[in-house]
């Protein structure tokens, strides 16, 4: 087997890997980087708790070589706080008591970000619910997380509040 | 387990025709892989090389103009096409069947042409794209050549494409005056696949049918048009009748496999409902459409 050397890009910060290509971009994160706040699930594009963004699209990164994600800018959940303060999504999190097992969070984290980034204006909650449409809460705590999205979207934790 | 495989990353699609003629035997080409590493990590697939064409921007467009229709590049993603108001405005159906296509993470990362090299008929994209009448653009360093994506499905995840080609293009030619495209798929779950997909199109002329085109997914071994139910309706004044005796027929022609999901009964009688309500819903359309 031959092995590659590959530079991703993850939270602003690089790291070089020295990897089998056929590693996936999860076990990359996961295993050879060590960032765990990423969740491997079903492993057949179904659940979506290995969801992180690729230059700012929402993806399973159980399916997604790592190998072709080099010169892509990732972020995982362990990227969504800022200087020790937590991003928005994340304090709506837990304001709303999104969380039951909290094994779906990272993955709902990371959708629920992309969608809020490249959503302009108002929406509707079916806008909301279709975001999350690709990650599964084997809780079925998906009200406290559509609430939690709203709470971002209508500005209740825009910077000057709270 | 995925088996071990050497990575190739082409600079260009002349590059990654070479090395597809080199390794044509042993070797897969991967853009998104929404389906490939599945298969992959199932064992079903375990090339020797796999070619990684994600890289090449110049593959990915989306282009429109009046006269040819729409071209859509071999590594452009479902959602750049969902997300084109070009194609909200010129083709519809196109974007609400990507609106329903899996969830938002593999429509991010996965691809039209990828889609349907894969070959299954429960894709989404297949039906829709030969009920408007689309092709599929073959590259090899040999040359190119075009195949209509009717004629792309010999059989069950086979396609007619020699083991040095690729979708290097999908070409959807402009649609012509009063016509309109439906499709719906039926499952439980929105980012299911379909256990009956049904597209439908229609050219009316006057108050007459004057020409269809109903195309089943998941109905039989590969995508197929339903020639009865289109016959049907072909020259027929539209009524609820009439879509009637198409979903009729388009029900007694396809032949659906009994499996976990749904029986072969059920299946065919949503093959009867979908192609009524699409015939009509592409008529209605079709009236009010340039």
């Amino acid at each position: 087997m031959e092995k590659k050397t590959l530079t991703l890009n993850v939270n602003n910060q690089d790291y070089e890997l020295y990897i089998n290509p056929k590693t996936l971009l999860v076990e990359a994160i996961r295993d050879h980087i060590g960032l765990t706040g990423t969740k491997r699930g079903c492993d057949t594009v179904s659940c979506g708790a290995c969801t992180v963004v690729v230059d700012g699209l929402a993806v399973k990164a159980c399916s997604v070589l790592a190998m072709q994600c080099e010169g892509m800018k990732i972020l995982t959940s362990e990227g969504l706080e800022v200087n020790g303060n937590l991003a928005p999504i994340q304090k709506a999190f837990l304001d709303e008591g999104a969380f039951q097992c909290g094994f779906c969070t990272s993955g709902m984290l990371m959708s629920a970000s992309a969608f809020i980034k490249e959503t302009k204006g108002k929406v509707t909650e079916m806008q909301i619910r279709e975001s999350i449409e690709g990650n599964i809460c084997r809780c079925t705590g998906y009200n406290s997380i559509v609430r939690a999205i709203d709470a971002v979207l209508k500005g209740k934790y825009a910077e000057g509040k709270k | 387990m995925i088996s071990d495989f050497r990575y190739l990353k082409p600079g260009s699609m002349k590059e990654a025709l070479q090395m597809l003629k080199e390794h044509e035997d042993e070797c897969k080409v991967i853009c998104g892989g929404q389906s490939l590493l599945v298969i992959m990590r199932q064992g079903l697939v375990s090339p020797e090389y796999v070619i990684s064409i994600k890289q090449l921007k110049d593959a990915n467009y989306l282009k429109y103009d009046a006269k040819e229709g729409l071209k859509i590049g071999a590594t452009c993603t479902h959602r750049t096409v969902e997300h084109s108001t070009m194609i909200r405005d010129k083709y519809p159906a196109l974007r609400e069947m990507e609106e329903k296509l899996a969830s938002i993470q593999v429509r991010n990362w996965g691809t039209v042409a990828g889609n349907l090299a894969h070959g299954d008929p429960a894709g989404d994209p297949a039906p829709v794209l030969i009920a408007m009448n689309a092709s599929v653009k073959l590259g090899s360093v040999s040359g190119e050549r075009v195949v209509p994506l009717e004629e792309f499905y010999p059989d069950l995840f086979e396609t007619v494409m020699n083991h040095d080609e690729l979708i290097v293009e999908i070409k959807v030619p402009p649609r012509p005056a009063k016509t309109a495209t439906k499709y719906q798929k039926f499952n439980l779950l929105d980012s299911d696949m379909g256990l009956i997909g049904v597209a439908v199109t229609v050219t009316v002329d006057g108050d007459k049918c004057k020409d269809a085109r109903v195309v089943l997914g998941s109905a039989a071994p590969t995508v197929i048009r339903a020639r009865a139910a289109e016959k049907v309706l072909i020259g027929a004044k539209p009524s609820d009748s009439v879509f009637e005796k198409a979903g009729e027929a388009a029900a007694a022609e396809c032949s659906p496999v009994s499996d976990i999901h749904a029986s072969e009964e059920y299946r065919r009688h949503l093959v009867k409902i979908l192609t009524k309500r699409m015939a009509k819903a592409a008529c209605e359309q079709a009236k009010i459409s340039g």
